[in-house]
């Protein structure tokens, strides 16, 4: 076979199915138990640092 | 130590660019030449004097200095590059101002790319770079990594920008959309943009947060999409090394999709996946409240970039490439709808609670507006990516007036609402020196994207349809000159249009300088971290 239709071969099947696959584990992934709590407190991040870095002791505030 | 290096390489650059423009086989790269022999002449003094000293980096502050160079950067190359899109479109309306002394540099067919480029990529582009650069430190709460490589970074960008924009009047182009810079402006920009993405990887590698916030997950992949599409778009071989022409390594159709693949994907991570990152810092910023659900955001942006990617073959309807190709483009592209406003509705919902900012506060509203325009533009888009749709829209004014509603309306609007935010907190600044003006440019703004958008829409479409239009015997019924005698009203109301958003940016950059030079100072803050909750 040559390259193209193997490529094409791949990208129709395999590629596809785990493009799809990842997309949907992301989405099941977002909504896991307990991620609420802890994107409230990712969602914050740009409220904390404003004026200069972290300290290296201060892991975070 | 590293200082001899530098002063070696930059020895060896300066003499390898006289004799460039010793043997130029044409003008742009003859003029390129004598640039890059003064730049790197120019850097080759700067570095001897500095020979011996040390710099030391204070690591417990951020490096502002290059946000506030691309700030002011953004807003001058802004300022050119409305100017220029006014100029031409005034040279589309009345054709004498293609000047008799300018041809073969200043009409309409050089300015033309010289307008996109600048916009995008001087405009866009540093405002990118500036504000990705702010918020990457920001939401890392670490110094930007690489000492001065940022530096190194920006005055890159700005010196890839003059050999574009010389190239472009000069004749120095591969006549590829978004991608006309030829091959040794294209190693260039490869360079600066590999020390971009170490810059902005590095900072993030170092960060103090244990998440990475999502804006810098949309930088990220402007950053590696953009350089993945140029690479792959540039693979040129020169037909002289003192010379500017390349051939592009593609053939035929495979040349054209290559090139869609990458001038809608830099539509969709240029113009829209590294302005997502903008949105998602500043509007929560703006708002003082976080962004309206983290959820739908890590969604948006999975769904975002998986989609995007495949939309390219919708520019190329009804020509030599597949059907199934052109089909595999318009589903994508109609699919793309969704994650467009997944993240149009995270952005406008961000300010639930806080409307009644929408009255007191003209920076919020600039950014809500823009949020508008991009809802507006990505329901347009898909619309004009079905074929029926194409055959009516393609080659007509209106892909002119969907582009312009999208880069004015969502990419300036957000860029400005940035801007107006950065200004104040970048120079220490109490407030704005005046919220009236800002009022003001976002009406001269609205109200010219609307003429322009609204212009374009009835001149793309008037001309579709009197392109197609058959009498009783199958004969055409109109001569192409008689499209472009219809479209002269048309196109003095988008040339004022035009006219109006310039008019806005040049009020305020005003107004910036005058923030800078007359507002008060912020008194010195205790700069404690303050805790989240």
């Amino acid at each position: 076979m040559e390259t193209y239709s193997l490529l094409r071969e791949f990208a129709d099947s395999w590629m596809l199915l785990f493009l799809f696959a990842f997309f949907v584990g992301i989405v099941f992934w977002v909504f896991r138990p307990g991620s609420t709590k802890e994107y409230r407190d990712t969602a914050s991040i740009p409220f904390r640092h404003d004026d200069k870095p972290a300290a290296d002791e201060e892991a975070r505030t | 130590m590293i200082n001899y290096f530098k002063l070696i390489a930059l020895g060896f650059i300066t003499l390898f660019a006289m004799m460039g423009a010793n043997y130029a086989r044409d003008l742009a790269y003859l003029v390129h030449a004598l640039i890059i022999v003064a730049v790197s002449g120019g850097l080759f003094v700067w570095t001897l004097r500095r020979v011996g000293t040390t710099v030391t980096i204070p690591q417990d502050e951020y490096f502002d200095g290059v946000v506030r160079a691309g700030v002011i950067a953004t807003a001058f190359w802004g300022v050119v590059g409305f100017l220029v899109g006014v100029f031409i479109a005034f040279q589309l309306a009345f054709p004498v101002l293609n000047f008799e002394w300018a041809q073969g540099f200043a009409n309409f067919g050089r300015l033309r790319p010289l307008h996109t480029s600048a916009v995008i990529f001087a405009f866009g582009g540093n405002a990118l770079i500036a504000t990705s650069f702010f918020i990457v430190q920001r939401t890392s709460a670490a110094r930007l990594w690489g000492g001065n490589l940022g530096w190194f970074v920006f005055w890159g960008y700005q010196l890839f920008i003059v050999l574009a924009a010389t190239g472009y009047l000069l004749g120095g182009t591969q006549s590829k959309e978004y991608a006309e810079p030829e091959w040794y402006v294209d190693l260039w920009l490869t360079v600066v943009w590999v020390a971009y993405l170490a810059v902005y990887l590095g900072t993030i590698i170092k960060r103090k947060e244990p998440h990475i916030y999502v804006a810098n997950w949309f930088f990220l992949s402007f950053i590696v999409t953009v350089a993945m599409l140029h690479v792959v778009n540039n693979l040129t071989i020169p037909v002289s090394i003192w010379g500017s022409k390349s051939v592009i390594v593609w053939p035929g159709v495979q040349d054209a999709m290559v090139q869609w693949w990458y001038g809608h994907n830099a539509v969709g991570f240029f113009l829209t996946a590294g302005f997502l990152g903008m949105m998602y810092y500043f509007i929560p910023k703006q708002a003082e409240r976080p962004v309206f659900s983290y959820k739908l955001s890590i969604i948006h942006f999975w769904a975002l970039i998986f989609i995007y990617i495949w939309a390219g073959p919708h520019h190329l309807h009804y020509t030599a490439l597949p059907d199934w190709a052109s089909t595999l483009g318009m589903v994508f592209s109609v699919v793309l709808w969704m994650p467009s406003w997944g993240g149009m509705i995270n952005g406008l919902m961000t300010l639930s609670g806080a409307w009644d900012k929408l009255r007191t506060d003209p920076v919020i509203r600039m950014m809500v507006i823009s949020v508008g325009f991009y809802g507006m533009s990505t329901f347009e888009g898909p619309m004009m990516s079905i074929r029926a749709v194409n055959s009516l829209s393609h080659y007509t004014d209106w892909t002119i007036g969907h582009v312009h509603s999208g880069a004015l309306g969502w990419n300036g609007m957000i860029t400005f609402g940035a801007l107006y935010y950065l200004v104040p907190v970048l120079w220490k600044r109490e407030r704005l020196y005046s919220l009236s003006l800002v009022s003001w440019h976002f009406w001269l703004a609205t109200i010219g994207i609307v003429l322009y958008a609204a212009s374009m829409w009835v001149t793309g479409i008037m001309e579709g349809l009197m392109w197609r239009e058959v009498d009783a015997n199958g004969f055409l019924v109109w001569s192409f000159a008689d499209t472009v005698a219809a479209k002269f009203p048309m196109y003095v109301v988008r040339g004022l249009g035009g006219v109006m958003f310039l008019a806005g940016a040049v009020v305020m950059c005003y107004n910036l300088w005058m923030t800078v030079r007359k507002a008060p100072a912020k008194e010195a803050s205790l700069s404690v971290a303050v805790p989240a909750e």
